[in-house]
């Protein structure tokens, strides 16, 4: 090893491979079956439970643990299906503390609850495992739906609208299928290749083709989408990413999180993946804390987050907070950036403490300065290239209850729409339920 | 501290708590780690006739229920009773008796039913100055195909006839073991008072089969793909042991005599219950085998906790305390009126009170949209299952309605006085109020 956390710079291989792999590896491992077997018999079995209505799938919980209690994990993989097609990756990214455990009744009695997530992952991962796929199509109904972006609100509307008997093709800019999953979370929620093998899981209902490498406004355009297909369901994501604007923000070593993320989830070798010894990140919401940590993990020595408001006002949860904590990133609170300082490449970051104002966010007039040799910023994405012809709300594709856009034959959900919580979880149920509106619309069946 | 030493049947050990007759008292080995480790008796394993030992299978003797985390609930067992040489067991039974004075030794016997059989038996066990016999008139499999075991504990006449041979070719205290497969379990208990027995000891083990392998359709335990009903015991036998040994204390014929209560005694608690229902002392066996020996000091100490919290002196106190208010259900009073009480700080808003009421019971317990759960006071009958069902202890508890306050249900006064179905009037055997 000729590098250490102690080098200057940006450099890779700061910690050795063994090292590397151990901190990339999986977070949390999957339940042994005894493990589950306990967990599962915390359930209650609650009558109309909290944990359900938590879910934005509405996965019927007490009934998929019931399954592992009576040691049918496959079972209870397709109880979580049925509402999730996703349920695999939503086990290892959903902030379960805020959804399904943070509504639990065990939660609230005792701080402790049914370990959900687990379980989840427990019973998908034992169904996967055997590699069948456990729907069947309906007949076929002639229909083709175009699918933009091969994410979770794109795949999830694919198998779906092939469910209920249309061919679908998924077209997606990223030369790999699966969005964020495989793009845009850290790597040890999503470790042994999860995502692509969710991915091919899910394809396995059959009557999806998915063409990567096409992006609209690109190789593809809506015109020739609607005039080509029956129906389009749009779930590209947010491809833009916020400026600080902040005067030094293009000097070297700046750098927007979700690119250093989609970076590290494609190197398989991590040991020639380089990172700064003093490494800043500006944001509060899961990306920021994504990069913090693994920033950490690939061996910088000292790593800071720093966002403008409070703690309570951050995107990312307390348990991810507490984790990025504990992991060695410094949380930085009510400080924003004024200017990145240094000679072409960063060297010091200057931030203003903030305070809240009547009239909102105000300068305190006190300032500091952090080293940094790398400066991640992750303080949002934006839609970017969207049709004109949509209507927009708050910068997003607005959308009905359905999905529907202001173009007739045009679904839209997950980011990309107005409303979601821009979580894997909503964007699969908004995938979902547009699928279901789409098989609506162009069959008159109601399922 | 409370004095535990106890005095069953003219049996003296220094606490109430006896190994039982089985795997644990099978040799010299066990039964000296035993009172080392502090147990006040041994009923050794059961002892056949003279000549070649019976055999026991070479797969598994025991199947298992378990909870979550593999708590053992119930153990079944299909093991004979001993397969080591008679002359061997004595000579061991002997020693051990020597060395450890103060201990009780029980030797439990299994001959065929003929007099010459148990007559020789006896002589030798005379011969190892053990302090008295339990007869085993109780294991269900195996044996009780060879007209032994629980073929005799299922014909009172049997019980009678042996143990008054017994008595005649000994001078031993005899302890009748009644096996829990039958449909009065006072007949039996009576059948051995008759033929003279100093005490009974129940319950033996309860035909079983744990479970069936689905994949070979085999009963479990499986022996070469074959399974035979055994005998079950452990924590979920304890309810069935404790209404019979009450059964039999209760019973005017059998009350004076002594009763050692067995079946699924896990923690001191057990043991003070069946003591409270009539037990004398009480044996222990499936907690052994689940945790070894040192089960022995909880069980020591928290009797004595227990017994000094309530005030009791001696075990005595504690025995037949219960007995007086076991009754017969026409008995119960039908004036005593409770209704369930949902304590709302300590409710979790789970709702399986609602969901067991509402789908189960008398639709007594109301759900408001924020998951508030109350009983509904005139559809409550106090059923008590709200509060099994209930995962918080004390959330859900029944409370007395006042005499002279109104039962909301029936809309009438609740009586002050006691009053029974031997005198309510839609009972047509009603007997005129006097």
């Amino acid at each position: 090893m000729t590098n250490c956390p102690q080098t200057d710079g940006i450099v890779p291989a700061r910690l050795d491979t063994d090292q590397l792999a151990s901190n990339f590896g999986d977070l949390y491992p999957c339940f042994d079956d005894h493990e589950a077997r306990v967990a599962a018999d915390r359930c209650y079995f609650c009558y109309d439970a909290p944990c359900i209505t938590a879910c934005p799938t509405a996965i019927d919980i007490p009934l998929f643990i019931r399954q592992i209690q009576a040691g049918q994990p496959e079972a209870a993989a397709r109880t979580i299906f049925d509402q999730n097609i996703m349920g695999a990756m939503c086990a290892r990214v959903c902030p379960t503390e805020t959804l399904c455990e943070g509504a639990c009744v065990r939660e609230i009695a005792e701080g402790q609850p049914v370990e959900i997530g687990r379980l989840q992952r427990y019973a998908t991962d034992a169904l996967m495992e055997r590699n069948d796929h456990p729907f069947t199509r309906a007949a076929p109904t002639g229909k083709q739906v175009a699918v933009v972006g091969a994410g979770p609100a794109g795949l999830a509307c694919a198998h779906r609208l092939a469910l209920r008997g249309h061919e679908v093709v998924v077209f997606d800019a990223r030369p790999k299928p699966g969005g964020l999953n495989e793009y845009g979370i850290a790597a040890y929620k999503a470790a042994g290749g999860i995502a692509q093998a969710e991915v091919d899981w899910l394809l396995g209902i059959g009557g999806i083709r998915i063409e990567t490498g096409k992006s609209l406004g690109g190789e593809i355009t809506l015109e020739e989408l609607r005039k080509d297909y029956d129906a389009v369901f749009l779930g590209m994501g947010l491809a833009g990413v916020n400026a600080l604007r902040a005067p030094g923000e293009d000097r070297d070593g700046v750098r927007n999180a979700v690119d250093f993320i989609a970076e590290l989830r494609q190197t398989t070798d991590l040991s020639t993946l380089p990172i700064g010894r003093h490494v800043v990140v500006i944001g509060g919401g899961m990306t920021a804390v994504d990069a913090a940590v693994q920033s950490r993990l690939l061996g910088a020595e000292h790593v800071s987050m720093v966002y403008r408001r409070d703690r309570g006002a951050m995107g990312a949860s307390d348990y991810e907070l507490d984790h990025a904590q504990k992991e060695g990133v410094k949380i930085i609170t009510n400080a924003m950036p004024l200017s990145v300082h240094g000679n072409g490449a960063v060297r010091e970051v200057e931030f203003g403490y903030t305070r809240s104002g009547p009239t909102g966010l105000e300068p305190t007039g006190e300032t500091f300065r952090l080293r940094a040799d790398q400066l991640f910023k992750a303080i949002g994405q934006r839609l970017e290239g969207v049709p004109e012809a949509l209507a927009l709300e708050g910068g997003k594709i607005a959308v009905s209850a359905e999905g529907r856009t202001s173009l007739p034959g045009v679904w839209a959900g997950g980011d990309c729409a107005a409303g979601g919580e821009d979580l894997t979880v909503t964007a699969t149920a908004q995938g979902r339920d547009a699928a279901e509106d789409i098989h609506t619309a162009l069959t008159g069946e109601n399922t | 501290m409370a004095n535990l030493a106890s005095t069953f049947a003219g049996i003296r050990s220094p606490n109430p708590f006896w190994l039982a007759s089985a795997p644990p008292t099978d040799k010299e080995y066990n039964v000296v780690r035993a009172f080392k480790a502090g147990w006040g008796g041994v009923v050794w394993k059961t002892l056949g006739s003279e000549g070649p030992p019976v055999v026991n299978v070479n797969g598994p003797r025991y199947g298992a229920i378990w909870g979550a985390d593999r708590r053992l609930l119930g153990l079944n067992n299909i093991e004979l009773i001993t397969d080591r040489p008679l002359e061997i067991n004595l000579r061991e039974i002997k020693q051990v008796k020597r060395a450890w004075k103060d201990r009780a030794m029980v030797v439990s016997l299994m001959v065929p039913c003929d007099e010459e059989s148990w007559k020789a038996i006896l002589k030798h066990v005379e011969d190892t100055e053990a302090d008295g016999v339990e007869l085993n008139f109780g294991c269900p499999h195996g044996m009780a195909e060879r007209g032994m075991g629980s073929a005799v504990g299922q014909v009172p006449e049997y019980i009678e006839m042996v143990t008054r041979w017994v008595k005649q070719h000994s001078r031993m205290p005899c302890i009748v073991k009644l096996t829990p497969n039958i449909a009065d379990i006072r007949k039996p208990a009576e059948a051995a008072l008759k033929g003279g027995a100093d005490a009974v000891s129940l319950i033996n083990t309860i035909n079983s089969i744990t479970s069936v392998n689905l994949d070979d359709f085999s009963p479990e335990p499986m022996i070469d793909g074959k399974g035979t009903h055994g005998g079950y015991c452990g924590p979920a036998v304890k309810p069935i042991a404790l209404n019979m040994v009450a059964e039999i204390a209760r019973n005017p014929e059998t009350a004076d005599l002594p009763i050692s209560g067995i079946g699924g005694i896990t923690t001191w608690r057990d043991a003070a219950e069946f003591m409270a229902l009539g037990a004398g002392n009480v044996q222990v066996c499936t907690a052994a085998m689940t945790y070894g020996f040192g089960i022995i000091k909880e069980l020591t100490a928290g009797l004595s906790l227990w017994m000094d919290e309530k005030g009791f002196t001696a075990t005595d106190q504690v025995v037949r305390r219960a007995v007086p208010n076991v009754t017969d259900w026409q008995y119960l009073n039908l004036n005593y009126i409770t209704k369930a009480r949902i304590d709302q700080d300590l409710c979790i808003s789970c709702g399986r009170c609602f969901a067991a009421c509402e789908d189960t019971s008398h639709q007594a317990i109301a759900m408001s949209t924020d998951r508030v759960f109350t009983v509904k006071d005139d559809e409550c009958v106090a059923c008590n299952l709200c509060v099994n069902v209930c995962p918080v202890e004390n959330c859900i508890t029944m409370e007395r309605v006042a005499p002279g306050a109104l039962d909301e249900r029936t809309g009438e006064v609740v009586p002050a006085e006691y009053g029974n179905w031997t005198t309510h009037p839609n009972n047509p055997m009603a007997k005129a109020a006097e």
